[in-house]
């Protein structure tokens, strides 16, 4: 059940519930692009609860269906079946002039011939608002996207950030139920990336509109988001929040698309994990399963200490990698399975990282997690 | 040093060659416009500057009569088929590709292809079944005429510029609560306004100086400007032909450098 989401208490088992906290609710949503063989299902199956006011991020490789769930909530795209609501209602075949979401696009998507402040006035103006709301709502956003004196410039004489900033408070000037941001900060050097994550996290606070964000960037996931809905081949993997996203994968493809992971197989026995090496592992997950399993250790949970040492995994050290901050060593357990440590580095030295080596290594408490299948 | 990657103008010869193409162009338009201002009753000898043949063909009746028919003719064509060519390319480009496609664009285009002739003899006998069923003998046959022989004119850069315009902008507008009609007034519309404007012009212009489909749709009495000179030189070639057609160069240059103007790609 890759799709089940065990944190949500939304959800009801054997039935839909819908809760009053749920924004936005995604049930079963398969969408298909082309016809017969050549058919591609860009979403297969897809449900997801996003909650009131929170940062919801959307993480995956390109292609794995991300964006296409996101033009699913904001109406450009119908699917082929299953049911989007919002608020409880149904909206999956409301056009999305008709839907009280608003989208920043990766291209931004400003209007050429209009000045910053009517584009920005430009959804409340469709939506018939009187004159003075308008010039209101439009000076206040100016100021949140400290964008003031920019107010009759034409969008084009604007810098990438400056631009970045007026698709923000568009989408946000009708008040939207959502906002949707569709990798808003791909076209941005890295300096100013950095800034409007920031940005857009005290937008979100300020706000308080729930937030879904699209990207294949992990670290702008796991620094920005509340909760994160990994996706891979039209299907959400895993939902959780950053923690357990990055300490408990449930799955190889969650493991090693957030960070670096140690795959290690091995059996379930009581009392842990017998790895291929022939050593016992304490390891979380195993209620429930027996026979063979994979193990996933992140690299900085991997302790190095003296050969012998009791209750520690035998290993030799194959090679290390300096870093900077940390030193990545690589190691073979007794049967050759290979084992990366990110160690700090030390301040002066080479902490005694030499090749062929025998050491001893140990998992930091509840770090080896059995992954599912 | 690296090889310089090919480029004609460094070939010997160039200029020279260009020199001679400009002149085989544009000396006998010069020449025509010299001898506009020719105060000699010859259209090949110089005999000092004079308006004169200006004036004359501005007292001559028959002369404004068919300016006045010309523009009557080229404006209703330019409105007619710019607005066809404007649904026919926000129909070709504004969604998905369709079957058949291809063959809309060859019927679209259809008036550059087929030989002036071929038309202007199909009208003939085409409008005559019409003429000899309603009895209409007006100028509607012209203008319908032109219109339709304007049209790829007026496509073409309505569809250039369509094709330029980011289809994520009426996206957005849509987004931002537009319904499609508000999408395209206060988007596509505005956006595409240049495309519109150039596409309208050349049309007039093709439709102001059409010759070979008038002539053979044309009642008695509906000369336009060029049909009224070809007339006219048939029987006596006289200097206010020079000034008429100075005259007509002088509107159509305007209305193309307002054209490419408008064209030219913004940075």
């Amino acid at each position: 059940m890759p799709n089940a989401d065990p944190y949500d208490p939304g959800r009801a088992v054997g039935g839909w519930l819908v809760s009053k906290d749920v924004a936005v609710e995604v049930r079963n949503a398969v969408k298909t692009f082309g016809q017969g063989n050549s058919a591609l299902r860009a979403l297969d199956d897809v449900s997801v609860n996003i909650r009131k006011g929170e940062f919801f991020t959307l993480l995956g490789p390109s292609g794995c269906g991300k964006t296409t769930l996101l033009r699913l909530i904001a109406g450009f795209e119908t699917p082929t079946s299953g049911e989007i609501l919002l608020d409880g209602k149904d909206i999956t075949q409301d056009p999305p002039n008709r839907r009280p979401v608003n989208t920043v696009f990766q291209s931004y998507a400003l209007f050429p011939h209009l000045t910053v402040a009517q584009n920005i006035g430009f959804g409340l103006e469709m939506q018939g608002r009187p004159k003075a709301e308008i010039a209101d709502v439009t000076a206040n956003m100016l100021a949140l996207v400290q964008l003031g004196a920019m107010a009759q410039r034409k969008t084009s004489q604007l810098s990438g950030g400056q631009q970045q900033r007026v698709a923000l408070a568009r989408a946000l000037a009708p008040r939207p139920k959502v906002l949707l941001l569709d990798e808003p900060l791909s076209a941005l050097d890295l300096k100013l990336r950095k800034e409007m994550q920031i940005e857009l996290k005290r937008l979100q606070l300020e706000t308080g509109i729930t937030f879904i964000f699209v990207t294949h960037d992990q670290e702008e996931a796991l620094t920005m988001s509340d909760r994160i809905g990994v996706m891979s081949a039209g299907r959400i993997q895993q939902i959780g929040t950053p923690r357990d996203i990055y300490t408990r994968p449930v799955n190889r493809f969650v493991a090693s698309f957030i960070g670096e992971s140690n795959f290690l197989s091995g059996a379930v026995e009581t009392g842990g994990v017998r790895l291929s090496s022939g050593d016992l592992v304490d390891a979380a997950g195993t209620e429930g399963r027996s026979g063979k399993v994979t193990l996933a250790v992140r690299p900085e949970q991997v302790r190095l200490t003296r050969a012998g040492e009791p209750g520690a995994l035998p290993a030799t050290i194959t090679g290390w990698v300096y870093f900077g901050t940390d030193t990545h060593c690589h190691l073979a357990l007794s049967d050759g399975t290979e084992v990366v440590a990110r160690l700090q580095s030390p301040a002066t030295g080479d902490a005694g990282l030499e090749k062929g080596k025998s050491v001893a290594l140990r998992f930091a408490p509840g770090a080896a997690q059995v992954l599912g299948d | 040093m690296a090889e310089r990657a090919f480029s004609a103008t460094r070939l010997p010869g160039f200029a020279m060659i260009a020199v001679a193409v400009f002149l085989v162009l544009y000396l006998p338009i010069f020449t025509l416009v010299i001898f506009s201002f020719n105060d000699a009753n010859s259209v090949a000898i110089w005999g000092g500057f004079s308006l004169r043949w200006y004036q004359i063909a501005w007292a001559n009746d028959a002369v404004k009569e068919a300016a006045v028919r010309s523009l009557i003719i080229a404006t209703s064509a330019a409105l007619i088929a710019t607005t066809v060519a404007t649904m026919a390319a926000l129909g070709t480009t504004r969604r998905a590709a369709f079957k058949g496609q291809t063959l809309i664009y060859v019927i679209i285009n259809q008036p550059l292809m087929v030989p002036e002739i071929v038309t202007a003899v199909a009208l003939l006998i085409f409008f005559g079944f019409i003429k000899v069923t309603t009895g209409y003998q007006g100028l509607g046959y012209l203008i319908a005429a032109h219109s339709a022989f304007c049209v790829p004119f007026a496509y073409l850069p309505i569809r250039a510029r369509l094709e330029g315009m980011d289809l994520s902008l009426e996206t957005a507008a849509a987004d931002l609560y537009a319904t499609p009609w508000q999408t395209f007034r206060k988007v596509t519309l505005p956006l595409l306004l240049p495309g519109i404007i150039a596409g309208a012009m050349l049309a007039f212009v093709i439709s102001l100086d059409d010759v070979v489909i008038t002539e053979f749709v044309k009642s008695g009495g509906q000369d336009t400007l060029p049909t009224y000179m070809l007339g006219q030189i048939r029987r006596a070639v006289t200097p206010d032909v020079n000034a008429i057609s100075t005259a007509l160069l002088v509107l159509t240059v305007l209305l193309l450098t307002v054209f490419f103007l408008l064209t030219r790609t913004r940075d």
